[in-house]
């Protein structure tokens, strides 16, 4: 056991962990896409992905291998070396922001003290991929793309941060672990953050979807009017990266959304065990509702979008922010955990 | 060397280098990406040095906000760099010789400098920090609490620079069709819902 | 913390009461708010005038030494203050009738004069810096308010870019004496002083910072602005930076010498004997040429300064003394002269040529005669008041050793007198084409006539200068430590 408790040791423990985290991610993916298409198809009456392997489950896996073989082809004018690290750079970001989550109590790589600090830094980084993606394919719809994305997802990465806010007032603690903690309480689960904070998760998860270029607001790949955004002119392997990343951020906001205000690993009927199961659940779900709102619900406008996400979102966040450290001065329960010393 | 070092010199070395490259690059784009490399070097070494949160503001603010911004306007502005820095090789003559002198001077001064015997220990003084509280908490404590009085100076100086932007660049122009969302989503009672049989019209 | 509370209430009113009209003004409907909000401004700033004066007490500091409240601070707050809303409520007219009026500006200025009350009442480079750049950075705006005017565009621009490089030098030179003498707080660094003594890092760092602190109150060698943002601002905001941000400033510039560096006064008394020197002479000599009255009076307050340096230059509390002196009495003076210039029209638009003064004796002969006795007390002429605040600096300057100061002093206000004199001449003995008209309105013609009253009558033993000199003293007193 002294071998593990050298540098190398733990150098190595490190790269074990994320490995395996990063391929139960990816795993958990190619069957999360195939739910979306499935969910997606069958609102639209039809029957979705059905041919490789039992009710088409190996559809990922197919389209997996048809991507990495096919052959990558970049534009003449494309600046070769910003066109090429665009993706990795997507795809790089999206799997280190996994660092900090906790999928069960103890059972998180890096239990950082700024966690939630350090997700908010990493999805910020996300802009660049798409904005640098955007500007190396040399071409209009791309470029536009690139814009939209950027201007959008600083938009609403500030309402993003102050709905935070609030739950950290409630925490007293940026860590993501002592957040799920704080809402272990004897009402299962009405006593996680979703009911002090319920207007809040509304909002958190719009601006998730307007941070992660989801339907309705998927306007920088909104292909009626960009083709498909930055996207245009990606083929084969740096397109999967892309899209890899893409729904590797989504999925990273339904753990986020359910770690905040959903109790993350606990479980929502006192005298249940709590565990990584629950966390798995609560992800699926979200995700789930993720792709109902990509069936139904139709594109936003773009100058809709930046109303709605400086006008409305961001002063009802500011005003929430300012209510919940009140009312978690006034030691009202459910704000004041931190406070109460719970 | 142990990881810490390690981690300490690719990071540093990795910051100095894309800093020289911000100034090297031809493409201005280049020069933001690699200004953008070099921010988010120095938020590993403020990590390094057990300041996490700084590091984090450093990425989220500078890295997410600023840097982008600067890479919307020199993607949008059709700056011609070569053009810009044709004059260089004129003035550089000129200026090395200043930064030389300059130079010189400093370093002739330098051997004379001297702190005050008082100043580490009043230094240490203002951030009398307990051990064992984690950088958050503490430096949340001394800016709302001790440097309350600045904090809030700072705010107000935002908030001239807001008024300020706005004072000069809003123009309310006439004549211009504005959208009204809430008269726009707004249904009275005089519009109801009906339940229309295929094939037969209301 | 209650007590430090207290203790800014001046200062959270002004805050809290721009914010309010800033909250009107924005959803009150402009038209109808900004004759609101103007005189709510300036009423706002006469209240907090009349609080800060009726206050009394010893010393106080608070949130860590960061603000200071002393006889020092509550007088130049009080002439701050008033110089603001006088100056608000006499340039409102001008741009009501230009059009650039808007709501932002009297809630600009309050701020900008919230940010000098910080200034006069900081007790560290943090503090310092807080409320200069909270100034400047209004400044700043109102500058530039005319944006049609590409004039206007260009002051705001200048005096940003300018503004900012000073800033720049003032930081360094803060964060040279933080180094070295291991505070930010001025009275900290005033005892590393009298322990350490000054080391070459301090003088360095002490430097630098007079170098920032000369830019913004417009003392040569950083002057070069003046001139231009004086003639491109609207007339009101020339008028506006000619009278407060000079007092705070200069205010400002005494408490960081004598409060941090009180110690140390032959370090930096040869910096400001230089600065003052060079200041009377150029603004003496620079404008005999010009031709228009703003830009005459930028260079006339680059020599001002220069005058009221010499007090400061002195060290001592003499020297404090006169220097604040020497600020109201210039305030007074700048208040009546700029409400002249903003009463002077032809067809309907404003003139500022000296030439358009032309036979105003004959049209206009109180005007005249008014603006006659300003400019003999700004070149100060004995027996006009103007004349005393010189003599006091001069005073100071000699009890202190510094007898070749005052000397030139007096030469370069011999050859100022010319320009100013200069105006007096073209209007009473030249002939005019076409008279200037006046814009008469009772705000600006009773502040015309009540500084040039002032001014003629305030030596007389009856008035006794309106106990302006003990007031100067207390004041000057509490600086000194």
């Amino acid at each position: 056991m002294a071998f593990f408790d050298t540098s190398l040791g733990i150098f190595i423990i490190i790269l074990a962990q994320c490995l395996a985290v990063t391929v139960a991610i990816l795993v958990s993916l190619a069957f999360l896409l195939y739910m979306d298409r499935k969910v997606w198809a069958a609102v639209q009456m039809r029957r979705g992905p059905n041919v490789v392997g039992p009710w088409g489950l190996l559809q990922s896996f197919a389209d997996f291998l048809k991507f990495v073989l096919k052959e990558i082809v970049i534009p003449a004018g494309a600046d070769k070396a910003v066109f090429l690290i665009a993706p990795l750079l997507t795809f790089v970001l999206a799997c280190i922001a996994w660092v900090v989550i906790p999928f069960a109590d103890g059972w998180v790589i890096s239990d950082l003290n700024v966690g939630v600090l350090y997700i908010f830094a990493i999805s910020s980084l996300g802009v660049y991929g798409i904005i640098m993606g955007g500007w190396a394919s040399n071409s209009k719809y791309p470029f536009l793309g690139g814009l939209r994305s950027a201007a959008q997802m600083v938009s609403y990465e500030v309402s993003i941060g102050l709905i935070i806010i609030g739950v950290l007032i409630s925490t007293g603690s940026l860590n993501l672990s002592e957040i799920v903690r704080a809402q272990d309480g004897a009402y299962g689960l009405f006593s996680w953050y979703w009911l002090p904070h319920l207007p809040m998760v509304v909002l958190f998860f719009v601006s998730a979807l307007a941070e992660t270029n989801r339907p309705p607001f998927d306007l920088p790949e909104a292909e009626s009017e960009l083709v498909a955004g930055y996207q245009v002119e990606y083929s084969s392997t740096p397109y999967l990266l892309f899209m890899i990343g893409e729904y590797m951020n989504i999925v990273l906001m339904c753990a986020l959304l359910s770690i905040l205000f959903f109790g993350g690993w606990l479980s929502p009927i006192p005298g249940l065990p709590d565990g990584v199961l629950w966390m798995v659940v609560k992800i699926v779900f979200f995700f789930f509702l993720f792709a109902m709102v990509k069936a139904i619900v139709p594109r936003y406008r773009y100058d809709q979008l930046m109303r709605l996400g400086w006008k409305v979102f961001l002063p009802m966040s500011l005003g929430w922010v300012v209510i919940a450290a009140i009312l978690a001065r006034l030691d009202v329960i459910g704000y004041a955990r931190f406070a109460a010393g719970g | 060397m142990g990881l810490t070092q390690l981690a300490f010199y690719v990071f540093a070395a990795v910051a100095v280098g894309s800093g020289v490259l911000v100034i090297l690059a031809r493409n201005p784009v280049h020069s933001v990406l690699w200004l953008i490399l070099a921010f988010f070097s120095s938020a590993g070494l403020m990590v390094l040095l057990g300041a996490e949160f700084i590091a984090m503001l450093l990425v989220i603010v500078y890295v997410g906000a600023v840097a982008v911004l600067f890479l919307f306007v020199v993607m949008m502005l059709d700056v011609d760099f070569a053009e810009l820095k044709r004059g260089l090789a004129d003035y550089l003559p000129v200026g090395a010789l200043v930064g030389l002198v300059l130079l010189v001077e400093l370093s002739l001064v330098l051997g004379h400098w001297a702190l005050a015997g008082a100043a580490p220990e009043s230094r240490e003084a203002v951030f009398a920090i307990e051990e064992g509280v984690a950088n958050t908490p503490a430096l949340g404590a001394i800016l709302y609490d001790k440097y309350l009085y600045m904090f809030q100076a700072a705010g107000l100086i935002l908030l001239v620079a807001m008024i300020g932007a706005i004072v000069l660049t809003l123009r309310h122009r006439p004549n211009v069709k504005r959208q009204d969302v809430l008269t726009q989503i707004y249904r009275g009672r005089d519009v109801e819902l009906k339940d229309v049989e295929p094939g037969q019209g209301v | 913390m209650n007590s430090d509370f207290a203790l800014v209430v001046p200062e959270i009113l002004m805050a809290a009461g721009a914010m309010l009209l800033l909250m009107v003004g924005a959803y009150g409907g402009e038209e109808r708010q900004r004759n609101l909000i103007t005189w709510a401004s300036a009423g706002l700033m006469a209240l907090v005038a009349a609080i800060v004066a009726t206050r009394g007490g010893a010393e106080a500091t608070a949130f860590g030494g960061a603000f200071v409240d002393d006889g020092f601070a509550r007088f130049t707050k009080v002439l701050i203050l008033t110089s603001s809303a006088l100056m608000l409520v006499i340039g409102k007219e001008y741009l009501e009738r230009r059009g650039i009026l808007r709501f932002e500006y009297p809630i600009l200025i309050v701020l900008a004069t919230l940010g000098m009350m910080m200034m006069v009442s900081s007790g560290g480079l943090i503090a310092l810096y807080m409320g200069l750049e909270l100034q400047s950075l209004s400044l700043y705006v109102v500058a530039a308010f005319n944006r049609d005017s590409a004039r206007s565009t260009e002051a705001g621009l200048k005096y940003f870019v300018l503004g900012a490089l000073s800033s720049g030098m003032l930081l360094y030179g803060a964060s040279l004496v933080y180094g070295y003498s291991g505070s930010t707080s001025f009275s900290a660094i005033a005892e590393v002083i009298a322990d350490d003594g000054v080391s070459l890092g301090l003088t360095f760092g002490l430097v630098f910072i007079c170098a920032g602190l000369a830019f913004k109150i417009s003392a040569v060698p950083f002057h070069m602005w003046t001139p231009d943002v004086y003639e491109g601002a609207p007339t009101p905001v020339t008028a506006f930076f000619a009278t407060a941000p000079k007092v705070a400033a200069g205010a400002l510039f005494a408490r960081a010498l004598y409060d941090g560096f009180g110690n140390a006064v032959a370090d930096w008394q040869q910096i400001l004997v230089f600065i003052s020197i060079a200041s009377m002479f150029l603004g003496s000599i620079a404008a005999i040429g010009q031709s228009n009255l703003k830009r005459l009076l930028a260079y006339s307050s680059i020599g001002h300064m220069g005058f009221a340096l010499v007090g400061l230059a002195a060290g001592t509390q003499a020297g404090a003394e006169s220097l604040l002196t020497y600020l109201v009495i210039y305030v007074i003076m700048n208040i009546g002269t700029f409400a002249f210039i903003l009463s002077m029209e032809r067809d309907g638009k404003p003139v500022v040529q000296i030439s358009d003064l032309a036979g105003l004796a004959e049209t206009r002969p109180a005007q005249a005669l008014a603006l006659g006795v300003l400019m003999f007390s700004l070149a100060g002429i004995p027996p006009m008041v103007g004349f005393f605040a010189k003599f006091f600096v001069f005073k100071a300057a000699v009890d202190a050793g510094l007898a070749p100061l005052a000397v030139a002093g007096a030469v370069a206000s011999v050859i100022g007198a010319y320009y100013y004199l200069n105006i007096v001449r073209v209007m009473y003995l030249s002939q005019a084409e076409r008279p200037l008209e006046i814009r008469t309105n009772l705000i600006g013609q009773g502040a015309l006539g009540l500084s040039a009253l002032v001014m003629a009558a305030g030596w007389l033993p009856i008035f006794d200068g309106f106990g302006l000199p003990e007031m100067a003293a207390a004041a000057a007193q509490s600086l000194l430590r």
